[in-house]
């Protein structure tokens, strides 16, 4: 009796739908993947444990770089931006600065505001690429007679009044401490008292006091 | 690998004398292209850090209240840290000592031991008062507020640094006399 011959199965695999969803899976990664900012001025922050996340609209961020200047700036979006210029138009009527509103239009556009009140009217003729903390000296905050970021949080506060704002500070790891002091001040003149600092999140160490307590939390959840 | 060969065959059945040009089959091997996929993904997923920052909180203190309003801390319940330049971390407990006996120097790396010991020993009442002088770096006082949140300590104030204690920092970190001030 003839053994029934069993029928010899090819081993191909077609790879056509296995090619398509790696190239599906590799665009969908490339275009979701937001590339970092451009980042005019360059600021290395420090680490710490915190773990909320820096919202991505209503910030107004101040800026330290590592000299100690300090640059203002908001969310990048429509609504933001219109804030940015009622900031800028409050100061231009109450300082007298004579900026013109395409000047305003041009500063509102720029990433950074990082001059004097009266230099704005320079800094608005400055194009994209000479916005680098080379050319921008930084809003003046040094000394405490002439801190010109109380004038900058207060056309802050007016302009998001009704509205919510968080103050940011975004500093660099060498910034000394003596200007966020006068930044703090700032915030102290205006009475706003609350506000957040950008960092790395960084993992915390095991065997702490908060390493037990997120801990004690993850089991409760479990429960 | 998994298809080889594919049209090896594929001229047999050709009439006698028919020269016709051979049909190659059209089916081309994706094995490499689907590696290459696969090596691409792999490649954009590692090297994409995930750089959402995170950001810290912190309240301050309305300098207005009046003085009867604020709190008094107890005295066997506070620590001073100081921060001076260079990374470098001093500290008292208590009220500093007339002959700064009790003003010790330490780093960002013992301070936390130094942190939990009070917090062992004072239980409720700790209450770490946070110095930073003028040569401390914004670094330093990020670290610092870490440190807290690190130890869970739930109150602790940023204040000013006096004189003496600037002065105290100077000395010990070999600074010579301090520059008179203007």
């Amino acid at each position: 009796m003839a053994r029934p011959k069993i029928a010899r199965k090819s081993t191909i695999v077609d790879m056509t739908a296995m090619c398509d969803v790696a190239f599906l899976l590799l665009s969908f990664f490339i275009l979701t993947t937001k590339p970092k900012p451009s980042e005019a001025v360059p600021i290395q922050t420090p680490q710490s444990v915190a773990n909320k996340f820096v919202p991505d609209k209503g910030v107004v961020m101040i800026s330290l770089n590592n000299e100690g200047n300090v640059y203002l700036s908001v969310s990048d979006n429509r609504d933001d931006r219109e804030k940015k210029k009622s900031m800028i138009e409050e100061l231009n009527t109450k300082n007298n600065l004579g900026l013109s509103s395409d000047e305003i239009a041009s500063l509102v556009k720029q990433a950074f505001i990082g001059v004097s009140l009266a230099q704005l009217k320079q800094q608005a003729h400055f194009n994209s690429e000479q916005i680098t903390a080379k050319n921008l000296p930084g809003i003046p905050s040094q000394d405490t007679t002439n801190n010109q970021m109380i004038e900058w949080i207060r056309a802050a506060k007016v302009a998001y009044m009704g509205t919510h704002m968080d103050l940011i500070i975004k500093g660099d790891n060498v910034a000394k401490y003596p200007v966020f002091k006068n930044i703090l001040t700032a915030f102290k003149k205006n009475d706003e008292f609350k506000f957040q600092m950008v960092t790395n999140q960084s993992n915390v160490p095991e065997g702490t006091d908060l390493y037990k307590l997120n801990m004690s939390r993850k089991d409760e959840e479990v429960k | 690998m998994a298809e080889m060969d594919t049209s090896g065959g594929g001229g047999h059945k050709k009439g006698p004398g028919v020269k016709k040009g051979k049909k190659l089959s059209t089916r081309v091997d994706l094995t490499p292209m689907v590696d290459l996929g696969f090596l691409l993904i792999t490649f954009f997923v590692f090297t994409t850090t995930i750089s959402q920052p995170t950001a810290m909180r912190l309240a301050l203190p309305d300098d207005k209240v009046k003085d009867e309003d604020q709190n008094k801390i107890k005295q066997s319940g506070a620590l001073t840290l100081l921060l001076g330049k260079d990374n470098n971390v001093f500290y008292y407990e208590g009220e500093l000592a007339p002959d700064a006996s009790n003003f010790q120097a330490s780093n960002f790396k013992d301070i936390r031991k130094v942190i939990l010991d009070k917090k062992q020993q004072a239980d409720t009442n700790l209450v770490v008062v946070i110095k930073p002088n003028d040569e401390s770096t914004y670094k330093n006082f990020i670290d610092i507020l870490d440190e807290m949140s690190i130890n869970v300590v739930k109150r602790y104030a940023v204040v000013d640094i006096s004189p003496v204690e600037v002065d105290l920092i100077k000395r010990t970190e070999g600074g010579g006399a301090v520059p008179p001030k203007q």
